[in-house]
């Protein structure tokens, strides 16, 4: 199993580089291409814990479409200008994210090591006293090491398409409103108006326009 | 497999707070996106994790939902980013903080 | 966690990995390499002899017999030309750009089954060295997956290139490809559903298992282009096209558009890797067509190792799609821009997303017991209906608002 930890090992400098990356990087592109690399380094992980259906997702719609939406805007709209990190005007910003910081992530890693009973939480025993009610052939409980592999997608399938059924529904409904929210936000204004310094016909106006120009 | 459970636990809660402190620093709306995203991968990881002990596929499908929600977030926040930064070049954070315009 | 769970079902991992299965799985790599390197190379010369031949004149006829060795002579020029890095180009991201493009060609050629021994019912193993292994490289448990990941990363090498560069016309270009790719991607991902749909699995050794057999009336093959009545097939070859950007959909770097899109400003070793990574692509684009959907190495093997029959009939199914890339460049006018876009939204994801309905609906009717027939017809009517419905509902639309605009 050493290479299992070599895979993480790698997999987190990756995933800790990029976000410093992202945190640090004065120019918005680069910042954007060190959230792919984290992006990546957590497929890779994804993978390790045998969620291949969702480490292909990720890197499909994480990394294929939502950075590359980001980075679409920030091209469009010229906005990869470097932001000038080192100057703060608001006064205490930086000793608040940082103070924030610390105290999650220190509140994090209290929450998972510092247990009464740390050998649940290390040795991944259920700490529920009582099972889980499930309809024994929806069956959520049927494990993701029995079903790794090329059943992990059929075990989710299965999983999206009966128990969580309302709850895809309901996010396929949030996409399409999603969706019409942006186009309606990115619509131009003015649209029936004609733009005002452009001739309503090009004869006329060309042929005046010549022929003041000839005047001068 | 315990040990490397505590180490991705581990991994993600520094993933969270690192995004939150780029999140709270920085000024491009873009880059604040892209530290909420950070911050949404770190919470896939811990749940791909604890559905992992817990032998549970549930976890699983929670990580799904929050991959759909995150590319709708982004999908509305790139629109108002859009629209806002049509009225002035110069995008910044701190600039936004009215509701008119 | 074990190597088997990763690689999935490749029985050559079933004990573990030891030192055996490595040096397999490294001599598979070298050969994949090589492979496509060479095919790569023999089909920059195949389109210019093709193109030239189509166009009544002779091609490249010095380098080599029958101008063979054209690219080579042509790579070699490349690498030796004079670097220029433009002034105002972002650095890192400028030299990191034709790796984007490049790395991922390479990747998808991963999951392409080349041969297999499915003669007289076997499972598409054959033995290397005292162990059965399957002829691709991996068979990840995510399968053709895989292949649409890396096509959506192929969309930042091409994106980053031109903002890179640091002038308008790469970026022009590079927006317009890489919006063009993306909105391709929806098409290609949703056929490909069909395909999962039909064979029962996303691992492309599945696929060309399960289409290795006899189809309708034992006289068709039961490869996917007919058990997914064919719109899938088109539709993926279309969307495959515009992904490649090649033509018909090249209007990004075509040189009368603009300059050479997103690759204007690079030289030497770096335009080779964009040129030769769209080539790849081509060729890795073409095994995924024949994987999914013309079931992969399956055919006769009349006499010999039916493994190599494998080769021969992946091989030439290949080039019967290598032939068809090259005849559309030498006879279709390029689609304009909008024009691309109106069709890859508006006409190919509707589409496929209904056909994906409708198949659906049919195995759906196989397993309860109605009239297949009778399912299918009636939800294409469904979807006919709605469609006109939709239609008529926007020229309504477009006279009203026209009529505004007329009298506003």
């Amino acid at each position: 199993m050493a290479v299992n930890y070599v895979v993480f090992f790698i997999c987190a400098l990756i995933c800790l580089l990029g976000a410093t990356g992202v945190v640090f990087s004065r120019n918005p592109v680069h910042a954007a291409l060190s959230l792919v690399a984290t992006l990546f380094g957590i497929a890779v992980l994804f993978v390790q814990q045998s969620a291949h259906f969702l480490a292909a997702v990720q890197v499909i719609v994480y990394t294929g479409a939502i950075v590359v939406l980001i980075l679409f805007v920030m091209m469009l709209l010229g906005v990869d200008q470097e932001e000038d990190i080192d100057e703060e005007p608001l006064l205490g910003v930086r000793a608040a994210g940082t103070i924030v910081a610390t105290i999650l992530l220190l509140g994090l890693l209290a929450v998972f090591f510092l247990q009464s009973n740390r050998s649940t939480l290390v040795t991944g025993e259920r700490s529920v006293t009582a099972p889980l009610s499930v309809d024994a052939s929806l069956d959520s409980t049927k494990g993701v090491a029995e079903t790794a592999g090329p059943d992990n997608m059929a075990t989710l399938g299965r999983l999206l398409f009966t128990r969580y059924v309302f709850a895809f529904e309901v996010t396929a409904a949030l996409l399409t409103i999603a969706v019409v929210g942006a186009v309606v936000l990115a619509r131009r204004p003015d649209r029936l108006q004609p733009v005002p310094d452009e001739p309503e016909s090009m004869d006329d106006d060309f042929m005046a326009a010549l022929e003041s120009e000839a005047g001068h | 497999m315990a040990d490397l459970s505590a180490a991705y636990l581990g991994l993600s809660a520094a993933l969270f707070a690192i995004g939150a402190l780029g999140l709270i620093r920085r000024r491009n709306p873009l880059v604040m996106i892209m530290c909420v995203e950070l911050m949404l991968n770190a919470v896939n990881l811990t749940f791909v994790t604890f559905g992992n002990m817990l032998n549970d596929a549930a976890g699983q499908a929670i990580v799904f939902f929050v991959l759909v929600v995150a590319a709708a977030e982004v999908v509305v926040g790139l629109g108002i980013i859009v629209a806002l930064a049509r009225r002035k070049p110069g995008l910044s954070a701190d600039d936004m903080n009215v509701l008119r315009g | 966690m074990t190597s088997a769970l990763l690689l999935a079902a490749d029985p050559l991992y079933a004990q573990g990995v030891d030192l055996t299965a490595l040096l397999i799985t490294i001599l598979k790599v070298v050969v994949a390499f090589a492979f496509l390197l060479v095919a790569t190379m023999l089909m920059v010369w195949f389109e210019r002899k093709l193109v030239s031949d189509m166009q009544n004149r002779i091609g490249p006829n010095r380098a080599g017999p029958w101008g063979i060795l054209q690219t080579l002579a042509d790579g070699t020029k490349l690498f030796f030309k004079e670097h220029i890095n433009p002034i105002r180009a972002e650095r890192r991201v400028y030299v990191l750009a034709p790796f984007l493009s490049f790395v991922p060609a390479f990747l998808l050629f991963c999951i392409v089954p080349v041969s297999g021994n499915w003669a007289n019912g076997g499972d598409g193993t054959v033995e290397l060295f005292g162990r059965t292994t399957y002829l691709q490289l991996a068979d990840p448990p995510v399968g053709i997956l895989f292949a649409l990941a890396m096509s959506s990363i192929a969309v930042y090498g091409v994106m980053l290139a031109g903002w890179s560069s640091g002038s308008k016309y790469p970026l022009l270009g590079s927006v317009r490809a890489s919006a063009q790719m993306v909105s391709y991607e929806a098409a290609m991902g949703l056929s490909v559903m069909a395909v999962v749909l039909v064979t029962g699995t996303v691992s492309t050794h599945g696929m060309v298992a399960s289409q290795a057999g006899d189809g309708l009336f034992h006289v068709l093959p039961n490869w996917a282009v007919f058990t997914t009545l064919l719109v899938p097939f088109v539709i993926f070859v279309i969307a495959g096209t515009a992904e490649l950007n090649r033509p018909p959909f090249d209007l990004v770097e075509a040189e009368q558009e603009l300059v050479a899109g997103f690759n204007t400003e690079y030289s030497s070793i770096r335009f080779a890797l964009f040129f030769l990574a769209e080539f790849m692509n081509t060729v890795t684009m073409s095994g995924i067509f024949v994987t999914l959907f013309l079931g992969g190495p399956s055919g006769p093997a009349p006499i010999g190792p039916a493994w190599l029959w494998g080769c021969i009939w992946f091989f030439l199914k290949t080039s019967a799609f290598l032939f068809m890339f090259v005849w559309f460049r030498a006879t279709l006018p390029r689609f304009r821009y909008d024009q691309l876009m109106d069709l890859g939204w508006k006409l190919l994801i509707p589409l496929s997303l209904g056909w994906l309905l409708m198949l659906a609906a049919v195995q759906l009717s196989g397993q309860q017991n109605w009239n297949p027939v009778a399912v299918g017809a009636g939800v294409i009517l469904m979807f006919l209906i709605g469609w006109s419905l939709l239609r008529s509902a926007n020229a309504k639309a477009r006279a009203v608002h026209l009529g505004e605009e007329v009298n506003a």
